[in-house]
């Protein structure tokens, strides 16, 4: 309980310093080393879980689902500190922001991450909502912070789209209270998440059917499912580069998580009806198509920011589908991607971010010869790339390898989409990616101060999910799994 | 549903709610940005009085806490920022007319008749009462949606953001008697911050494109240069 106050709030009192550091190359530091503290909390905390089971109280529910989610949040929050440091201090170098709006950019991400651990640790749907909004709140400025037109524009869509979206989730969280207060004895539990569960069976099947349809569309608003994903590319291109690493990294992570909660609840309350599948094939459906669309979508793109973030659609999307398709082997798939894609996206967003340094422009047309230019930044952006296209022996193409046996075992109807969008999105992506790694170097190009080793430690870690899952690591994915569809792999 | 069944306390909540209904439409075809602000700050007054009257009928006294928040922030509070905003950026005479207004009228109404679709399978459970005023909510969250998505105005979307949130709230306290107090709190706190940020952007999007029309605001589209 200790470590799990301390990972939550130390991120919260994290920001607080921040507001009165007035130092910018102190208050780089001060956010690593926040970063750090909630790291090895969450450590702790994965150790406590481990050893006692499920962790619940003060409103906190931590079990194996959620804590393998805060340790990697945990993680990539520090990783993406560590890389933000220089890089950030270039970016005010450069001018693009100054000391006012670096200290704002400091504060909110800790408060982004303060957000982000209370929704995957709270046990309270309505608190999960107000996290999830809080995370919108934190980070809409932080898109905005160059100032640029295209800035302005990127955060004004986010704000508002996932405004709209937060609030569809809210009115869907409203009915599920409704549906809950009918059953549950004390009506200020009626919004937690391990009593709902308990109950399920209880709760009316045509409010929880109608209140799922608002929550998906709300929360998957956030996921960035297609057709409510306009907010994402855009957001995701014109933030700062450590801030799309962890939005694309954890953000999208955080609203998955609630949509399967969510779906777990709804499963319950259906499944003595005649269509005990409904929730599922909702996220089927609209997985499939965000995996489809975003797929095609990236051969059209002339960002390298934007077509990566499209990427991520692209594979949230996956994500979306396998947990629709339930079942033991497509959910341990779901959650092991969940887990490398994190780790690849950020990766590659943080190379990103060295490239477009490197070349002075986000445009892909323009960026060439990183290879030759800076060798480090080159081969990094291309195994990163080949890991997050499904390359073995990368970890991404052991999740999708499971994701596909899953979906010929029960949907095998769904193998051709399936394989058909893997190959498409291979194409999209590396049309794009040769010659901005092999082509030409422009005159005058000059390589870049610029720290791979967060870079290294996340495609290490990739490598090593793909080479062998360790034991523990299989295990614990593996009480997830029994978690959420009650059933082994293992 | 006969009227005549319901409590006198029941029968006023229907009123006052079809009347923050009212407002919603009153909203979605004002032209004139202070009669909007105004428009809103009194469906915030109704939303208030509706959870008044629940918690006299019902008992909850919580809600007595409730509905002075609601008052405090969403007649008084936010009204009075954005009135201070379209001051300082000099749009109080300016007046945005809606285009089409019949045919958005006519989309509204058929929201609201949506709405009272939407709600049908709550039918089983003797629950006439609770299912009108929630599908009165809904059409009042999906008005606000509309109103975002017809109106150009960036403080017009900001007011449809804000009215979809009264429904929201109007939803939460007439079919459940109220959100837990510790939700109710976030909810209300993250809808503060929001408008403070609406504030800021209104100064970063006028900076950049030097009007609120968010029309403007089209340079991030999927279409390359040569298809515009």
């Amino acid at each position: 309980m200790n470590m799990l106050l301390l990972m939550v709030f130390a991120p919260l009192a994290g920001a607080l310093l921040l507001a009165l550091v007035r130092s910018l190359g102190r208050a780089g530091w001060v956010n690593v080393l926040v970063c750090t503290i909630t790291f090895g909390a969450a450590l702790g905390l994965a150790r406590d879980v481990i050893r006692e089971g499920v962790i619940m109280g003060m409103t906190f529910r931590v079990d194996p689902f959620n804590v393998y989610l805060l340790v990697l949040t945990a993680f990539i929050g520090m990783t993406t500190s560590i890389f933000s440091r220089p890089y950030m201090q270039y970016v005010c170098d450069s001018g693009k922001t100054n000391a006012r709006g670096m200290r704002l950019y400091h504060v909110m991400f800790q408060l982004f991450m303060f957000t982000m651990l209370l929704a995957l640790s709270t046990d309270n749907l309505g608190i999960l909502w107000v996290a999830v909004e809080g995370a919108t709140l934190a980070t809409v400025l932080l898109v905005s912070l160059y100032r640029t037109p295209e800035a302005i524009e990127a955060a004004w869509k986010y704000f508002i789209l996932c405004g709209v979206g937060i609030a569809l989730a809210l009115f869907g969280t409203v009915l599920l209270y409704f549906a809950a207060q009918r059953v549950v004895p004390d009506p200020a539990t009626g919004l937690t998440w391990s009593v709902l569960y308990e109950i399920a069976p209880l709760l009316q099947p045509s409010i929880m059917s109608l209140a799922f349809v608002f929550l998906l569309i709300g929360y998957g608003t956030k996921v960035g499912l297609v057709p409510m994903h306009q907010w994402l590319p855009d957001a995701h291109s014109e933030g700062p580069t450590p801030m799309s690493a962890v939005l694309s990294g954890l953000l999208l992570n955080v609203a998955l998580y609630a949509v399967v909660r969510l779906k777990m609840l709804v499963d319950g309350s259906l499944s003595g009806t005649t269509s005990p599948h409904m929730a599922g094939y909702l996220l089927m459906g609209f997985g499939m198509l965000s995996f489809l669309v975003a797929g095609l979508f990236l051969h059209r793109q002339r960002d390298i920011k934007r077509m990566f973030s499209y990427s991520s659609i692209e594979h949230m999307g996956l994500m979306t589908f396998a947990f629709g398709l339930g079942g033991p082997l497509a959910t341990f798939g779901a959650l092991l991607h969940m887990l490398v894609h994190s780790l690849t996206k950020s990766a590659i967003f943080v190379t990103v971010g060295h490239a477009t340094h490197i070349a002075g422009t986000q445009s892909i047309d323009h960026i060439r010869g990183l290879i030759r230019t800076q060798p480090a930044v080159g081969w990094l952006l291309l195994i990163g790339v080949a890991a997050i296209a499904g390359f073995p022996p990368f970890g991404v193409f052991t999740s999708e390898f499971l994701l596909l046996t899953a979906t010929i075992q029960s949907q095998p109807w769904f193998t051709v989409a399936l394989l058909g969008g893997l190959v498409v999105a291979f194409a999209g992506l590396f049309r794009h990616l040769h010659p901005m790694v092999y082509g030409p170097v422009p005159e005058g190009q000059q390589a870049v101060q610029a720290n791979m080793v967060p870079v290294l430690l996340h495609l290490g870690l990739v490598l090593w999910l793909g080479l062998s899952i360790p034991g523990f690591l299989a295990r614990w994915l593996d009480r997830a799994t029994e978690l959420i569809t009650g059933a082994h792999l293992l | 549903m006969s009227l005549d069944h319901l409590s006198l306390l029941e029968q006023l909540m229907l009123v006052l709610a079809a009347i923050a209904l009212f407002t919603s439409f009153i909203l979605l075809e004002q032209a004139r940005l202070v009669a909007s602000i105004h428009a809103f700050a009194w469906q915030g007054a109704l939303a208030a009085a509706v959870t008044t009257v629940v918690a006299a009928s019902g008992g909850h006294t919580h809600l007595y806490f409730s509905a002075v928040l609601t008052l405090c922030l969403k007649a008084l509070l936010i009204p009075w920022m954005l009135h201070r905003l379209v001051r300082k950026l000099e749009l109080d005479r300016q007046i945005e007319p809606l285009r089409h207004p019949a045919l958005v009228i006519m989309f509204a109404v058929a929201l609201v008749i949506f709405s009272y679709w939407l709600v049908l399978p709550m039918v089983q459970q003797e629950l006439v009462f609770t299912r009108n005023i929630v599908a009165v909510s809904l059409a009042i969250v999906l008005i606000g949606l509309l109103m975002m998505v017809v109106r150009q105005q960036a403080v017009v979307q900001v007011l449809g953001f804000m009215s979809m949130e009264n429904g929201l709230f109007l939803a939460a306290v007439s079919a459940t008697g109220g959100m837990p107090l510790v939700v109710e709190l976030g909810v209300a706190f993250d809808v503060l911050v929001a408008m403070v940020l609406f504030g800021v952007f209104f100064f970063q999007i006028r900076e950049s494109i030097d009007s609120l029309n968010v029309d403007r605001l089209n340079r991030l589209t999927e279409r390359t240069e040569e298809e515009r």
